[in-house]
């Protein structure tokens, strides 16, 4: 039997208009646009493009709530059985729009999605975890040869066929399935050690994750000017912890007035729960070194250093967590005027 | 400032002073105290090289 499938698609490729038409308000239409009918027709006997929704992308992004609003409404009248989006290419806002969509599908309805981007689209990060993304060229250009990797694996997911990040080409999902093996983990781990020193190819079973880059600050060129700020994630805090910031998968940061004080010792303490906390708690400044900061200061070596003293957890804190942490911090050291920066890490 | 530098490398920082141990990097309780304050002394003169020095890339100083 044949089954039912949904494409969403942005104003451009909905065949509204461009740029200027980006604004425009979700809507729903009984036919098979601009993508969707290369993909209905590539998918064969085996499913059929029973209308398409189409929505601007600055209108999606701007207005999630009302959007997802409509596109609960489409989904509970026609009922897919899987739900195709894009391919978005590299266009950023079109990509977090299919993102938006399989995240609000896959956290309210039993309906996989297929969709397709470029690997640098910011949409990805979001869409990778609640949809099946295949990767896609830069430009529409790689239209056609995106279309068939997404029917294919689509096909085998209306069959109910079992499929994989890599036989089927789509960007792993980050999910740990269970799954029967033959050798206990210590034994598979052990053969994976024997064929790194023995040169030979091996596969990894948790790859890590890839890392941004980051663009190098100037250097400071006078620093005897400079204020100079200490940040650590080595979980030093107040005694008695005043914040309670988390000893592990810290959820917070902490800034606390150093202005008055030469060192830490004696009034701070860690409560980092990831390492031995003996050392930091005799002399905390081993973890955050404000008393070789203020002497620098008062040899006039450097400018100043900064009035707060700003700190976390970092075990166990999720990249995310830590991401944001980074960005709140970082704007206000910035706003501050804040010259410089030393991270300490444990 | 950082002792397992691979990370630090990893997420991108691009100034990186190796120290000591994860439970002390500006520090290390195995040394006398006058010992121990001039090693303090030297990581801390190395950020300062660090913050004044162009880099490209993730750097070690």
């Amino acid at each position: 039997m044949s089954k039912n499938i949904l494409y969403y698609v942005n104003q451009f490729f909905g065949q509204i208009g461009g740029e200027d038409k980006a604004d425009i308000e979700p809507l729903y239409k009984e036919e098979k646009i601009g993508p969707a009918m290369a993909f209905d027709q590539t998918i064969g006997d085996e499913g059929e493009v029973i209308g398409t929704l189409i929505c601007g992308d600055n209108y999606f992004n701007e207005h999630l709530e009302e959007t997802l609003k409509f596109i609960k409404e489409t989904l509970d009248r026609v009922k897919p059985d899987i739900i195709v989006a894009g391919p978005a290419f590299n266009a950023g806002r079109y990509g977090m729009a299919c993102a938006n969509l399989a995240k609000f599908v896959e956290e309210n309805y039993d309906i996989p999605v297929v969709t397709s981007m470029f690997e640098e689209n910011p949409g990805l990060e979001i869409a990778k975890k609640a949809a099946y993304v295949i990767p896609a060229g830069h430009s529409a250009a790689s239209m056609r040869k995106t279309i068939k990797p997404m029917s294919e694996l689509v096909k085998k997911i209306l069959n109910g066929e079992e499929i994989k990040p890599k036989t089927d080409g789509y960007f792993a999902q980050g999910k740990r399935l269970t799954v029967l093996v033959e050798k206990r983990g210590s034994l598979r781990a052990i053969d994976m050690l024997m064929k790194r020193l023995n040169d030979e190819e091996f596969e990894t079973e948790l790859p890590m994750p890839v890392f941004d880059k980051v663009e190098p600050a100037e250097p400071i060129k006078d620093i005897s000017k400079a204020t100079i700020a200490l940040v650590t994630s080595g979980g030093i805090v107040p005694e008695g912890n005043p914040d309670r910031i988390q000893s592990a998968s810290a959820q917070k940061w902490g800034k606390y007035d150093i202005s008055s004080i030469d060192e830490l010792k004696g009034e701070y303490c860690t409560i980092h729960g990831g390492y031995d906390p003996v050392y930091a708690n005799e002399f905390p400044d081993r973890v955050a070194p404000l008393d070789k900061l203020k002497e620098l200061e008062k040899e006039n070596k450097i400018g100043k250093v900064y009035d707060y003293f700003y700190t976390t957890t970092g075990t166990g804190t999720s990249v995310g967590n830590a991401m944001k942490f980074g960005k709140e911090i970082g704007k206000e050291l910035k706003e501050a005027g804040v010259d410089g920066v030393i991270l300490t890490s444990t | 400032m950082a002792t397992i530098t691979t990370i630090s490398q990893s997420v991108g920082a691009n100034r990186i002073v190796p120290t000591v141990a994860i439970p002390y990097p500006v520090g290390n309780p195995g040394l006398e105290a006058e010992k121990e304050d001039r090693l303090r002394t030297d990581l801390v003169d190395r950020v300062m090289k660090a913050l004044t020095t162009k880099v490209e890339e993730p750097t070690l100083f």
